[in-house]
């Protein structure tokens, strides 16, 4: 049976990782590299970088932590932030990384989405959709979250999904960095009308949402970033509790 | 151990070739047919569209001469598929190594299959040491449908040949460049064998 998945998220500026993290037996907590290492042996089954480098330096550094990345990690792992050409995502596909997400890029020149599932296979294109209720109407928001459109969340997952991406990375700015849970209503609405993996970010702060995401929001993976890095939730602990709650994991 | 990595333009070759440096081994990636026939072991990766990487294939003359190979060969994802007789993907033939046929997942699961599923009735040297059940990572829309070539089998909507054996060629549907410690088995049995 395909497993449901934990991925940690790390923001990454200048190649460094950003926002405290609160590992033990970490000789640089900074270093991406060292926190995907410890990761993987914790068993997250996937690891995304979250690209926020303001400056094209900045970003050029993230090809080399991606090329590290990928030479002492063996598990999946995408890279996004402010990727908008093809040229990008095959520097980024040809330095290691499995998976590329791609967010206001595509909202900006949907055709992005076609080109990239066309050269590269829909396999590793990730529609990364930032969103909130607007008068109960669920907006997609671009730059983080920042600047609201009229676009619906729905009719832009359905589109992206025709378009050719492989899976729809779904944060609720209602529930991101609260710790109240997912926004499981939504997601399982995404996950019944979509035929495409569903992540779910935005709001852990318990394990009790992961089982929630996963039973109620019927996501096929589950993203989140401080409650792993303050060691809130271990990963090998969430998976264990999953598993009691007959969620199939990966142990 | 001379290990080449066959380059053709499609995949994510860079993750192959780290897994093996992990394992000590240092493969050079090639699309020279006079490298790839002196070579001791060879890999035949694969990412992306069956028709287009087949046509690439085409282009470099590479159809023909990894048919005729004798030393031992693993197809990783679409590079299994590949080897197979036809896929269903583009209406593509195949190089017709393995004597099945890959098909699309029907839609009463999600396509693709995205992440971490068994493996189980692991039948190769190609498994030693590898459990019964053990965990591998897939990406993958289209599946090879069984056949005596199978040693290996996993379930997803259905129940399909996640590895494959013909004599001297191997195929596996996941990547074991990408299933942790389990996976760099699989990649350490490969250079054994």
């Amino acid at each position: 049976m395909l497993t449901k998945r934990i991925i940690p998220c790390l923001d990454i500026k200048n190649g460094r990782t950003v926002k405290g993290v609160n590992f033990i037996d970490l000789r640089d907590a900074g270093d991406p590299v060292e926190l995907a290492k410890q990761y993987a042996n914790q068993g997250a089954d996937e690891l995304v970088f979250l690209d926020i480098s303001a400056t094209l330096e900045g970003r050029g550094t993230t090809l080399d932590m991606v090329l590290r990345v990928a030479e002492q990690v063996n598990i999946p792992f995408t890279v996004g932030g402010g990727i908008s050409s093809v040229e990008h995502v095959d520097a980024l596909l040809q330095c290691g990384a499995d998976k590329v997400s791609i967010n206001s890029s595509a909202v900006k020149r949907p055709e992005l989405v076609n080109e990239l599932s066309n050269k590269f296979g829909s396999q590793c294109v990730v529609v990364a959709i930032d969103a909130k209720q607007i008068n109960g109407q669920w907006k997609v928001h671009l730059a983080g979250g920042s600047i609201p459109t009229e676009i619906d969340l729905f009719e832009w997952a359905k589109e992206v999904e025709t378009r050719g991406a492989g899976e729809i990375l779904f944060t609720s700015m209602d529930h991101d960095g609260t710790k109240n849970g997912f926004a499981n209503e939504a997601l399982s609405k995404l996950s019944e009308t979509l035929n495409i993996p569903i992540i779910a970010s935005g709001g852990a702060g318990s394990v009790q949402h992961f089982i929630d995401t996963f039973e109620e929001g019927k996501s096929d993976a589950a993203l989140a970033a401080s409650v792993f890095h303050f060691g809130e939730i271990p990963v090998p602990k969430l998976k264990e509790a999953l598993k009691k709650n007959n969620i199939s994991v990966r142990l | 151990m001379k290990l080449v990595i066959i380059n053709y333009g499609a995949g994510n070759i860079k993750s192959i070739q780290f897994a093996f440096k992990r394992l000590g081994v240092d493969a050079i990636l090639s699309n020279n047919p006079e490298t790839i026939r002196a070579a001791d072991k060879i890999i035949f990766p694969g990412v992306g569209e069956a028709r287009s990487a087949m046509r690439m294939l085409k282009e470099s003359g590479l159809d023909k001469i990894i048919p005729t190979l004798k030393q031992p060969v693993l197809g990783i994802c679409l590079g299994m598929q590949l080897l197979c007789k036809y896929t269903e993907e583009g209406d593509t033939k195949g190089i017709g190594v393995f004597n099945t046929a890959v098909k699309r997942f029907s839609n009463v699961v999600k396509v693709p299959q995205m992440g971490w599923n068994v493996i189980n009735n692991l039948k190769s040297d190609l498994f030693k040491g590898v459990k019964e059940n053990e965990y591998m990572y897939l990406v993958h829309s289209y599946y090879a449908e069984h056949c005596d070539e199978t040693i290996a089998k996993t379930d997803y909507g259905v129940n399909y040949a996640s590895a494959l054996q013909h004599n001297n060629f191997y195929g596996v549907q996941f990547h074991p460049e990408k299933s942790s410690t389990a996976g760099a088995r699989i990649l350490q049995n490969f250079l054994n064998l």
